[in-house]
């Protein structure tokens, strides 16, 4: 099946990558949320801090006899210095004078209350968060800008953001190993049934069990369509073939035995002959039937052989049996060496009908009062069938064009056959892994047709 | 003997029973299986011709009806179908043989005498002609105590001569008789196997004589 498609793709895999790319961007998306709510959360703690600070400086200012007076409280620094090691700026405006502190420290812009703002700007090089808070006196307005670097933040961003990679990959992980498993069980029915399709033999023909899943039920009601149709299709050959037998034979059979009843009757030397000339003339047509349809069939059943374990030489004495009637009729003595049973898987219809073809040959070409001889030869590997006559053998000729289709050999001159039977008997060998030979016998008078089959 | 001939073409049967008639049978010919059912049970049969196709039902019915009716009656299945499909079933459902259409009579004979003999084993079954014990089954001639072994040429050579003893039979239609139709041989062949039962029938009253010109006879 795979030369047909020369790339294949397996949905298994396709669907296991999808899911863990899915589990991937989930990942993703998950680290970049996590790390964009801790730093919200860590800048929003961190704006409360300064906020406090500030606003604890901005408590401190108190007018003094119209003059501003300043009184940072320790905590108010000293709470900053709590949360990090991070460093520390200030400044103090009265309007737009500047108090005290770092004087090239920017306030941030108050927002929409006019009260407080925050803003994140560079001082002396380094990142600051800046929150700036004023408060209106009698004396007028008094801003406190409170700055802190932001190492102590980014330090922990650091680690949240290490942790949030950990959870992330941990998830994708975790993930990817369920959509495996997820994956693989949800074509373990579609392997299940790729068995059940690769262990049927080739007679099998039977319907497919039904299947209790939903999306494999038309696969399977498919796959029985399918089955049915070629049930069909075999089936209607088999008829057809039976049935054309049937209505050639069966007036040829009507004609040659007329024939016979009159044959009884006349007398006169000349029409003796003619009616004999008729009954071979019918006769050479039956046969010719007889194994054009054979080998219909022969080819039907050779591309799904019906292997069966059998004894080869239980199917040659059936075979033996069933021909010796016709070899006492011109006192031909078939000599079967049978003794020997070998066990082998072939199908035994198209093996017997073969076997039967090559005797049939032998009992016809061989003179009357010979020995058709029989022998089977057991190895290892190879079952051995020769078939030995006492006929005149294929002379000089090559035998091998004989198993052609309609080659007859010269010594066929005056007997009747189609020259199908080798050609059916060696196809049927051929499609056993088996061959066949014919020879001269050695030393002796006689043809030698040779079987061999493999055993396994 | 007596054959109950079960087909289902007319002029097929007519043939059949004309040819078998002419050996000295008898042939009831039913066209179907109803009333081959209705002929066994009536006559009995030394054995049956069954065709496999017919009009109301497959021939292999016949011989499992035979089976349950325990009627031991020998079957030769007649068919026309492949001979690849014919090996299934035929054989395992109770047919003693079978042959395809269109058939050699003498190999019919052949398939007979196979059959029955098996049935029946070396029952000795033997008809006396002049001072000669003849058994067809078993091919053998027996005077004064001597037996003899009859090649087959010879057993069915010497049969059409007692079935036709002093009759002149001529050597053409020693010859179709003796030989297959696709045999090429010459009226002289049969001087061969006159010449064996010659020599078989020393000592016996019955003897064969040579009406030249003409053919043979047997004298008993």
């Amino acid at each position: 099946m795979a030369a047909m498609s020369p790339r294949t793709r397996s949905m298994r895999r396709q669907l296991i990558a999808q899911l863990v790319a899915s589990s991937a961007i989930l990942a993703a998306v998950l680290i970049f949320l996590f790390q964009g709510f801790a730093r919200q959360f860590a800048e929003e703690s961190l704006d409360n801090v300064l906020m406090a600070s500030t606003t604890s400086i901005l408590e401190s200012v108190t007018e003094r006899n119209g003059a501003v007076s300043v009184d940072i409280p320790y905590a108010a620094l000293a709470m900053l210095g709590s949360v990090s090691d991070d460093r520390v700026f200030y400044r103090i405006d009265h309007g737009t004078e500047f108090l005290t502190g770092y004087g090239d420290l920017e306030s941030a812009d108050l927002g929409a209350d006019g009260r407080t703002g925050f803003a994140a700007s560079e001082f002396r090089g380094d990142q600051v968060r800046v929150v700036t808070a004023s408060r209106l006196l009698s004396i007028g307005r008094v801003t406190v800008t409170v700055a802190q670097t932001q190492d102590g933040l980014s330090a922990r961003l650091d680690t949240l953001f290490r942790r949030a990679l950990v959870l992330g990959g941990a998830f994708f992980l975790l993930a990817s190993g369920l959509s495996i498993w997820v994956a693989t069980r949800a074509f373990r029915p579609l392997d299940t049934l790729a068995r059940s399709v690769a262990r049927r033999g080739p007679a099998d023909l039977s319907a497919f069990a039904p299947t209790p899943l939903q999306e494999m039920v038309p696969l399977v009601a498919a796959l029985n369509r399918f089955v049915n149709r070629l049930k069909r299709a075999l089936g209607r050959s088999e008829d057809f073939i039976t049935e054309a037998a049937h209505r050639v034979r069966t007036p040829l059979a009507t004609v040659r035995t007329q024939a016979e009843v009159l044959m009884h009757r006349i007398e006169k030397d000349e029409n003796r002959q003619t009616l004999r000339d008729m009954i071979r003339a019918v006769d050479e047509s039956s046969r010719a039937a007889g194994q054009l349809l054979d080998q219909a069939m022969v080819n039907l059943r050779t591309d799904a052989l019906d292997r069966a374990e059998v004894d080869l030489a239980a199917c040659l004495s059936d075979v033996v049996t069933r021909l010796r009637p016709m070899a006492d009729l011109r006192d031909i003595s078939l000599r079967a060496d049978l003794s020997d049973t070998c066990p082998i898987s072939v199908d035994a219809i198209l093996i017997q009908n073969a076997l039967s073809n090559l005797l049939d040959n032998a009992i016809k070409y061989a003179p009357p009062e010979t020995d058709v001889r029989v022998t089977t030869h057991c190895a290892n590997g190879t079952a051995t069938i020769r078939i030995e006559d006492g006929g005149p053998g294929f002379g000089a000729e090559d035998p091998e064009p004989l198993k052609e289709r309609f080659v007859r050999g010269r010594s066929a001159t005056g007997t009747v056959g189609s020259g199908l039977g080798l050609t059916i008997a060696s196809q049927v060998f051929e499609a056993h892994g088996g061959h066949l030979t014919l020879s001269n016998r050695e030393g002796g008078l006689g043809a030698c047709v040779e079987v061999s089959l493999p055993r396994s | 003997m007596r054959f109950l001939l079960i087909e289902d073409n007319a002029s097929l049967a007519a043939a059949t029973a004309d040819r078998l008639a002419l050996d000295g049978h008898v042939i009831d010919v039913a066209p179907d299986l109803e009333t081959a059912r209705a002929f066994v049970h009536t006559g009995s049969y030394d054995l049956v011709l069954l065709d496999i196709m017919l009009p109301d039902g497959d021939g292999r019915e016949f011989l499992s009806y035979l089976r349950s009716k325990s009627l031991d009656i020998p079957v030769i299945a007649v068919t026309a179908r492949s001979e690849v499909l014919d090996r299934i079933g035929i054989l395992d459902l109770g047919a003693d043989d079978y042959i395809t259409k269109p058939f050699d009579f003498e190999e019919l004979k052949a398939r007979c005498r196979a059959v029955l003999r098996r049935r029946a084993g070396a029952m000795s079954n033997t008809q006396r002609i002049g001072d000669l014990e003849f058994n067809r089954l078993g091919g053998t001639l027996e005077i004064a105590g001597d037996k003899i072994e009859l090649r087959n040429r010879e057993l069915r050579l010497f049969e059409l001569l007692a079935d036709n003893s002093n009759v002149i039979l001529s050597k053409s239609k020693l010859v179709d008789r003796l030989f297959s139709y696709d045999e090429d041989v010459s009226e002289n062949a049969i001087e061969v196997y006159i010449g064996r039962l010659r020599k078989h029938l020393a000592g016996s009253s019955v003897a064969i004589t040579t009406i030249r010109g003409v053919g043979y006879r047997l004298d008993v």
